[in-house]
C-alpha cells in the first residue's frame, strides 16, 4: 500500500451486540472485535456469507447499528456513539448503496426530490440542486430527463444508478455499498461495477464493498477483508486473498466459487475435494 | 463497453419503453369508477344541499305549527309535516348540515389523535409505543354507547360534544392502522437512506412515513364518516341531541311515533341516512381500489413483462427432430398471459429442448428471459392464466398436453421432481419435516408409515444431512436454508423420478452450502440415470453440473450448445455478451493505486457542477 497517508476511518476492536426479545435474554453478539482500516480513495472489500456480521459492519459504521464495544474512527475523531446532530452532520462525508434498488428509493417520489432532498435539508437553494441533480444524473450515466420520472419507471440497474448518484450528492468521502450489485442480472452487474470504479476515479471517494462474491470483490477492491462468524479471519491485497489465501476459511470460500468454465471448473472441484479431505484429516478444527 | 445504459446491446430499451402514467393516477383511476363517481355526487349534493339550506327553503326545520301536524306532500309544505307541524322539507335539509358536521367532528378528533400518534409509536416503538398501545386497547375495550350515554347525561345534550366523545373512542381505530402502516415501511430501506442523508426524524416522519401512510388513512376516514352518522342519527333517535336542532335521527324519531298515522315519514330520513352511509361506504371501498392500498408498488422482479413483437419474420431456431430415445421432447413451446388492456403477452415463444436420461441440461438467462416460464410449463405449473401451446410436449413418450390434470399431478409426485429456488417457502411452516417427506411416498408409492420413515431417514443421509432422525423430526423454522435445501432435493428424489426439474436451486445459498448442493446433485444424477432440466443465471453452476446449455433471451432459445463448445467458442453475440459479463477473469484492482485526488488540484471533485460552496 501507499501507506504515507492517513487511513480515513479506522475500525477498532469493534463489538456489535443485538438485544434478544424476552426477559433476561443473552444479546446476540454479531461482530467480535473487527479491525480494519480504509485509506482515501480506496476501496476495501469486505466477504463474508449470511450471517458473518458483514453487512452489520457497515450499519455500524453508518450509526445504524448500535456500538457495544471498540470504537469507529473517522479522520481521527470517534463516531460511534454520536448524537443524533453530529451523527447528521456526518451524512456529508459517509453515505450508502444498498443491495435492494426496490426498496431503497421511496417509490412515491420522483428522482430529483430523491435526490435534492440531501441537499435541500442543508440549505441549499433549489436552483443550485436542480443544476447539480442534473450533473448527477449525467455522472451516473442517466439521461436528464430522468428527474422527473418515478422509481418504478426504471430498470433494477438504473435504480441502483440512481442510488449511488443519491450517495454522490453532497460529494461524501467514504461510500459503504452494502451488496450493491447481488440484486442485479449479470451483465447489468459489470456495468454498474464499472461506473463504481470510474467515480472512484473521479471523485477520490473510498469505498467498503461489501458482498458475498469473490470475483466481484476482486474486480473492485484494493484490499479485502473476509469476515467469518464475526470476526476477520483474513486481510490483504485483493490479488493475493482472491488467488492464494492464508486462511483457510477463505481458501473453501474460494474453492467453493465455481468457475464459469467446464474444464477449470472441474480442476477447481477436485481442488476442493482435495482440501476438504485434507481438512477433515487433519482434525476437527472449523467446521 | 458502453456504460450508457444497462440495456446493453441485446437487452430491451431503457427508460422510456417502461414509462408509465405517474402520479394524479389515483384521482383519475377513482373517476373510472362508476360507482365511486356515482358515490361521490350523492354525497357533494347532500353537501351542497346542506350548505344552501336557507335558499332552497323559507320554512324553518324548527318551527312547529301545531295546527299544520302531519299536513300531507305538496302544497306549502312539499314534503309535507310532521307529528307537531314541522317542515319536512327544511329538517332534511338541515338535518343534513347536523349530519355532516358530526361526521366531520368525528373524523377531525380521531385523526389528530391517531395520525400522530400512530406515526411517532410506530417510528420510535419502545416507551411512547408501549403506552400509547395501553391506551388504545383500554379505548377499545370501553362500550361508546355507554360512554356517550354517561357523558351527555353529565354534561347536557349536545350533538358536537357526543361526536367529539366518540372521535376519541373511535381514535384506537386509526392509531392501529397507522401504527402498523408505518412500522412496515420502517423497515424499508429508503428510510435508512434517508437517516444517513442526514434528515432529521421529524422530516423522515414527514416527507417519507407520513405520504405512505395517508393513503390506508384516507380510506378509514370515509368509513368513518358512515360509521359517525349512524351513530349519531342513533343518539338523536335517542333524543340525545340537542333540541333546537334538526338532524335526520330525530326526524326518525318523530316519523316512529307517527308510524301508524303516517308511515311515509319514516322514509326520508331513513333514505337520506341509509344512502349517505352507503355512499361512504362505496368510496371508501372505491378509494382502496384506486389508491392500491398501501401505496407500495409490489416488488416483482421482472419476470414475465417480455411485450410480444410480432415475430413471424423470425426464423426460429433449426432445432431437428428430437431423438427417440428423449425423456423430454419439447418443441414450438409457447406461454402467453393476457393483459389488462386485451392484448397478449408472449413470454416463451416456441422453444425447442430435448433431454436424455443421465444429461443435465442448463437453462441460462437473465431475468425476464422466460427460462423459469419455460420449467413451470414442463411441469404444468402455470398460473391459470397462462395460455400454452406446444407443437410437442413429451415426457418419456407420454404427450403430456392431453393427460388430464389428475393425470400430471400424479406424473409430477413420481416420475418428475421439483427443486425450487427458495427452500424455506417450500416447506410448510407447521408441519414437521417427517411428515412433508413420508406423506408423498405413502400416497405415490403405498408405502406403511414405517416404511416410509425408514425410507425418508435414508434419504435425509443420501442428502448428507449428518442426524437424519433430529431433522426428520425437526419443524422447518428450526434448520437453516442449506439444510431445507437438502430436505427438498430428498424430497424430489423420494418417489425415484426420471426427470428432475430444479430452478435456481442454490441461487439462495451461500457459495461454500452451493458447492456442496452442487455436488450432491451431481452424484445422485450419476446414481439414478436422472434427466435434469436447471434453471440458472449463473455461469459457475451452469459449467459445474451441465452436459448440454441453452441460452435464453426474450423467450428464445438462441443459442443450444454442449458446455465445453459453448464456454470455448459462443456463437451468438448475447451468449458472448454474458459470458464476457462474467468477473472471473477481469483483473484485479490491486495494481492501481487508489484513487487519491491531486492535492495540488484546488478542486478535486468535478462532479460538481459550479465552484460555489456546498
Amino acid at each position: 500500500m501507499t501507506a504515507v497517508q492517513e487511513p480515513l476511518l479506522v475500525a477498532d476492536r469493534v463489538v456489535v451486540d443485538y438485544p434478544v426479545k424476552g426477559w433476561r435474554q443473552q444479546p446476540i453478539r454479531v461482530l467480535r472485535g473487527v479491525s480494519l482500516d480504509i485509506g482515501p480513495g480506496e476501496t476495501v472489500g469486505l466477504v463474508g456469507e449470511s450471517g458473518s456480521g458483514k453487512t452489520t459492519l457497515g450499519r455500524a459504521i453508518l450509526g445504524l447499528a448500535p456500538v457495544t464495544g471498540g470504537e469507529i474512527r473517522f479522520q481521527d475523531r470517534d463516531i460511534s456513539r454520536l448524537g443524533k446532530r453530529e451523527r447528521r452532520a456526518l451524512s456529508k462525508d459517509i453515505q450508502v448503496v444498498f443491495q435492494d434498488p426496490y426498496s431503497s428509493l421511496n417509490p412515491a417520489k420522483t428522482v430529483e426530490d430523491i435526490l435534492t432532498e440531501p441537499l435541500l435539508v442543508t440549505g441549499t437553494a433549489r436552483a443550485e440542486a436542480g443544476r447539480r441533480v442534473r450533473s448527477l444524473l449525467d455522472a451516473v450515466h442517466l439521461p436528464v430527463d430522468a428527474g422527473q420520472r418515478l422509481p418504478r419507471e426504471f430498470s433494477g440497474g438504473q435504480r441502483q444508478r440512481i442510488a449511488i448518484a443519491r450517495a454522490l450528492t453532497r460529494d461524501p468521502k467514504l461510500i459503504v455499498c452494502d451488496e450493491p450489485v447481488s440484486a442485479l442480472d449479470l451483465s447489468t452487474q459489470s456495468r454498474v461495477l464499472d461506473l463504481f470504479i470510474e467515480i472512484q476515479q473521479r471523485t477520490g471517494v473510498a469505498y467498503l464493498f461489501i458482498t458475498h462474491d469473490l470475483s466481484v470483490v476482486r474486480h473492485v477492491s484494493h484490499r479485502v477483508a473476509v469476515m467469518y462468524r464475526g470476526e476477520l479471519v483474513e486481510t490483504g491485497d485483493a490479488t493475493r486473498v482472491t488467488t492464494t489465501p492464508e486462511h483457510a476459511y477463505t481458501r473453501r470460500l474460494l474453492l467453493a466459487a465455481p468457475v464459469p468454465h467446464p474444464r477449470r471448473q472441474a480442476e477447481r472441484r477436485a481442488e476442493r475435494h482435495r482440501f476438504l479431505a485434507a481438512q477433515a484429516a487433519a482434525g476437527p478444527a472449523g467446521s | 463497453m458502453s456504460v450508457l445504459s444497462d440495456s446493453g446491446p441485446a437487452g430491451p430499451a431503457p427508460v422510456d419503453a417502461v414509462a408509465s402514467p405517474p402520479r394524479q393516477g389515483a384521482v383519475r383511476r377513482l373517476l373510472r369508477s362508476p360507482v365511486a363517481v356515482v358515490a361521490l355526487v350523492w354525497v357533494l349534493l347532500v353537501a351542497l344541499l346542506a350548505a344552501l339550506a336557507p335558499l332552497l327553503t323559507s320554512a324553518s326545520p324548527t318551527a312547529s305549527q301545531i295546527t299544520n301536524a302531519l299536513a300531507p306532500m305538496g302544497g306549502a309544505n312539499l314534503l309535507g309535516t310532521d307529528g307537531i307541524g314541522r317542515d319536512v322539507l327544511a329538517q332534511l335539509l338541515y338535518g343534513a348540515r347536523t349530519s355532516i358536521v358530526g361526521g366531520v367532528i368525528v373524523v377531525v378528533v380521531s385523526l389528530a389523535l391517531g395520525l400522530p400518534a400512530g406515526i411517532v409509536a410506530g417510528y420510535y416503538r419502545g416507551r411512547f409505543d408501549a403506552v400509547a398501545s395501553w391506551i388504545a386497547n383500554l379505548l377499545m375495550a370501553l362500550p361508546a354507547i355507554i360512554v356517550l350515554l354517561v357523558v351527555l347525561a353529565q354534561f347536557g345534550r349536545s350533538t358536537e360534544l357526543g361526536m367529539a366523545v366518540f372521535g376519541v373512542i373511535i381514535a384506537p381505530g386509526v392509531f392501529r392502522l397507522v401504527r402498523a402502516s408505518v412500522l412496515a415501511v420502517r423497515e424499508e430501506l429508503f428510510v435508512d437512506a434517508a437517516r444517513v442523508s442526514g434528515l432529521s426524524d421529524g422530516r423522515i416522519m414527514r416527507r417519507h412515513v407520513l405520504p405512505v401512510v395517508i393513503a390506508p388513512t384516507v380510506i378509514q376516514a370515509s368509513q368513518l364518516l358512515g360509521i359517525a352518522i349512524v351513530i349519531q342519527a342513533g343518539l338523536e333517535f335517542l333524543g340525545l341531541g340537542s333540541p333546537n336542532q334538526a338532524s335526520w335521527g330525530g326526524m326518525l324519531s318523530d316519523a316512529f311515533q307517527n308510524i301508524y298515522a303516517e308511515p311515509r315519514l319514516l322514509l326520508f330520513p331513513g333514505l337520506a341516512i341509509v344512502l349517505t352511509v352507503t355512499a361512504f361506504s362505496l368510496l371508501g371501498n372505491a378509494l382502496r381500489d384506486a389508491l392500491g392500498v398501501g401505496g407500495r408498488m409490489p416488488r416483482v422482479r421482472r419476470r414475465a413483462t417480455v411485450v410480444a413483437a410480432p415475430d413471424s419474420d423470425v426464423p426460429a431456431p433449426v432445432v431437428s427432430e428430437p431423438p427417440g430415445d428423449a425423456l423430454l421432447a419439447v418443441q414450438d413451446l409457447r406461454v402467453s398471459y393476457p393483459k389488462g388492456d386485451g392484448s397478449v403477452s408472449e413470454v416463451v415463444r416456441g422453444v425447442s429442448l430435448a433431454l436424455r436420461r443421465g444429461e443435465v441440461l442448463g437453462l441460462v438467462g437473465e431475468s425476464g428471459s422466460g427460462k423459469s416460464q419455460t420449467a413451470f410449463a414442463v411441469l404444468g405449473l402455470l398460473p391459470p392464466t397462462a395460455r400454452t401451446s406446444a407443437e410437442r410436449l413429451t415426457f418419456d413418450g407420454t404427450d403430456l398436453q392431453r393427460l388430464s390434470p389428475a393425470e400430471r399431478n400424479r406424473l409430477r409426485g413420481r416420475r418428475i421432481g421439483y427443486i425450487p429456488q427458495e427452500p424455506m417457502s417450500n416447506l410448510v411452516p407447521s408441519f414437521r419435516i417427517g411428515s412433508q417427506l413420508t406423506e408423498p411416498m405413502r400416497h405415490h408409492l403405498g408405502l406403511s408409515r414405517a416404511e416410509a420413515r425408514r425410507r425418508a431417514l435414508d434419504l435425509l443421509a443420501r442428502v448428507g444431512i449428518q442426524d437424519p432422525g433430529r431433522v426428520f423430526d425437526s419443524y422447518p423454522h428450526e434448520i437453516s436454508g442449506g439444510m431445507a435445501q437438502r430436505v427438498l432435493i430428498a424430497g424430489a428424489v423420494s418417489c425415484d423420478p426420471e426427470l428432475l426439474i430444479a430452478d435456481e436451486p442454490t441461487t439462495a445459498l451461500d457459495v461454500t452450502v452451493q458447492a456442496e448442493v452442487l455436488d450432491l446433485l451431481r452424484s445422485l444424477v450419476a446414481e439414478r440415470d436422472l434427466g435434469v432440466v436447471l434453471v440458472t443465471h449463473d455461469f459457475g453452476v451452469v459449467a459445474d453440473l451441465c452436459d448440454t446449455v441453452a441460452v435464453m433471451q426474450e423467450g428464445r432459445i438462441v443459442e443450444e450448445a454442449p458446455a465445453g463448445r459453448l464456454f470455448d467458442a459462443p456463437e451468438h453475440e448475447y451468449t458472448r455478451m454474458l459470458l464476457s459479463s462474467t468477473l472471473e477473469n477481469s483483473p484485479s484492482r490491486q495494481d492501481l493505486p487508489p484513487a487519491v485526488p491531486d492535492p495540488d488540484e484546488p478542486e478535486p471533485l468535478p462532479l460538481s457542477s459550479s465552484g460555489g460552496p456546498r
